[in-house]
């Protein structure tokens, strides 16, 4: 399975036969990965930011401690796992899917048949610029995200008055260590890499029917979401200790 | 000219193909016949390169195809148009982007040129008014026909088509055969079709080769399966009732 994997990806990043129509291509699957991200990836990382900013205030019992701490770890909390980690997981899911029934189906009706048989590198037209499109595109899905929850903390402080709203505009802005939006967005990087080209390649080798393409995103998926979670290990290890 | 030389193909332990040698004629309607699993569209995939044989040679005119390198295989399936089972074209695009496609990536026409030939080419195949419909907008005959037209964008000196006709009605069946045959006659192409339609054996059957239980068991034409005494090609060719009144008939 790694091998015809690696193998897959030799096709895949090699140089386009012809490079207008490549960027075209990056262009069409931004949009479609991307763009159409954008509506789930801000109601997501809404709400996570209130729930993780009360979950915080209501573990914050020590009198001792300053109430400001509160959006402090809410806020490294977002810019460390959630806007990358949790995102990249649920990307996985919709991009995923998208991808590996996208590839699966046109592998079952023979289209990459037809594009193989036309002389054109069907992986390296297919895969790459959905690679490069979410590698590109992610990063800023995460940044979006870290904003979008950290407003999503402050909306919730400022209508349940869990805690002073100066108080947690403190903490947002106090210790700030700038190198951990780098962190997340070199992790989103690595994770887009994951979540493109698992599911394309559980696509482009899928056979028999329907319920076969259904069967290959969803293992997929999971077979995705289990090398985000070690590819966060591994980056978590190399760039923060 | 295609020819086959003792081509064998096993998947696994399942030997499909064993020792088929055959030769197809330019400018003819080659046909291969046989029964759905005798082994027909893994003959057409392997002359094309999607299977790689396990033993004997494909030859394109002068060219060993089977041993080059993929680079020399690309450039020579620039010059092979391939007509699919399901037609093939691709969901993301519209019908004319579809008959585009190749020109798009192979020639470096400008966008007019493009436009101007994929509309010749659509035109051929008589589709008109459905440049900007997707695939799944069209009927299964159009689709096919839109096929034909991207098959023959790049002006192939070989076509092959697997089952043409399946999944349409008799009329159409016979519209699309009789374009495949017209385009070969006219372009002077290499034409395999695979096929287990009697109607297209005795219309276009030029050249055919039966294929039984991945062997060939016969080659003739149109003009002599009828009198063949091969049992198996007659269990084949008078497998419907209509054909076996029609030979207790002429009896």
């Amino acid at each position: 399975m790694a091998g015809r994997y690696f193998l897959l990806m030799r096709k895949v990043f090699v140089l386009p036969d012809k490079p207008r129509i490549f960027f075209k291509q990056i262009w069409v699957e931004m949009e479609k990965l991307g763009l159409s991200s954008i509506s789930i990836v801000t109601v997501i990382s809404f709400f996570m930011g209130t729930v993780i900013t009360i979950q915080t205030a209501l573990n914050f019992v020590n009198p001792l401690l300053p109430k400001f701490y509160i959006g402090l770890v809410a806020r490294d909390s977002i810019l460390l796992e959630f806007s990358s980690t949790v995102i990249a997981l649920i990307l996985a899911g919709k991009i995923g899917s998208n991808i590996a029934s996208e590839i699966g189906s046109m592998r079952i009706t023979e289209q990459i048949d037809a594009m193989e048989m036309m002389g054109v590198n069907s992986a390296n037209y297919l895969i790459l610029p959905k690679v490069i499109a979410a590698v590109i595109f992610n990063p800023l899905l995460t940044v979006l995200s870290m904003f979008i929850g950290i407003l999503g903390g402050a909306f919730i402080v400022s209508v349940t008055q869990i805690i002073m709203f100066a108080d947690f505009i403190q903490g947002i802005q106090i210790f700030f260590i700038p190198f951990y939006v780098t962190y997340g967005v070199v992790k989103m990087m690595v994770f887009s890499v994951i979540i493109t080209t698992i599911p394309a390649f559980y696509g482009y080798y899928a056979k028999g029917g329907s319920l076969d393409v259904g069967r290959s995103g969803t293992l997929s998926i999971v077979t995705s979401c289990v090398f985000i979670l070690l590819f966060n290990l591994i980056l978590t290890q190399l760039m923060l200790t | 000219m295609i020819e086959v030389k003792n081509v064998s193909k096993s998947f696994g332990q399942k030997e499909v193909l064993r020792d088929i040698s055959a030769v197809f004629d330019k400018g003819k309607t080659n046909l291969i016949i046989g029964q759905s699993g005798s082994g027909k569209t893994v003959l057409l995939k392997s002359i094309v390169g999607l299977h790689d044989i396990t033993e004997g040679e494909i030859w394109y005119e002068n060219t060993r195809f089977d041993t080059l390198y993929f680079r020399d295989k690309k450039k020579l399936r620039q010059k092979i148009g391939m007509l699919f089972q399901g037609s093939a074209l691709f969901d993301f695009a519209t019908v004319i982007q579809n008959v585009m496609f190749p020109l798009e990536i192979f020639t470096n026409m400008t966008k007019n040129e493009r436009i101007d030939r994929a509309n010749f080419c659509l035109k051929r195949v008589n589709i008109i008014n459905a440049n900007d419909m997707y695939p799944s907008e069209i009927s299964g005959g159009m689709q096919k026909r839109v096929a034909i037209a991207r098959a023959i964008a790049l002006n192939p000196e070989y076509l092959l088509c697997d089952e043409p006709n399946s999944g349409l009605d008799p009329i159409t069946s016979i519209l699309i055969d009789d374009l495949i045959r017209e385009i070969t006659y006219e372009y002077q192409i290499t034409t395999i079709i695979n096929t287990h339609d009697m109607n297209s054996v005795m219309g276009i059957g030029d050249k055919i080769v039966f294929i039984y239980e991945g062997r060939k068991w016969w080659e003739g034409n149109k003009d002599i399966i009828l009198q063949s005494d091969n049992k198996e090609l007659n269990d084949f060719v008078f497998a419907s009732k209509m054909a076996q009144t029609l030979k207790a008939i002429n009896k």
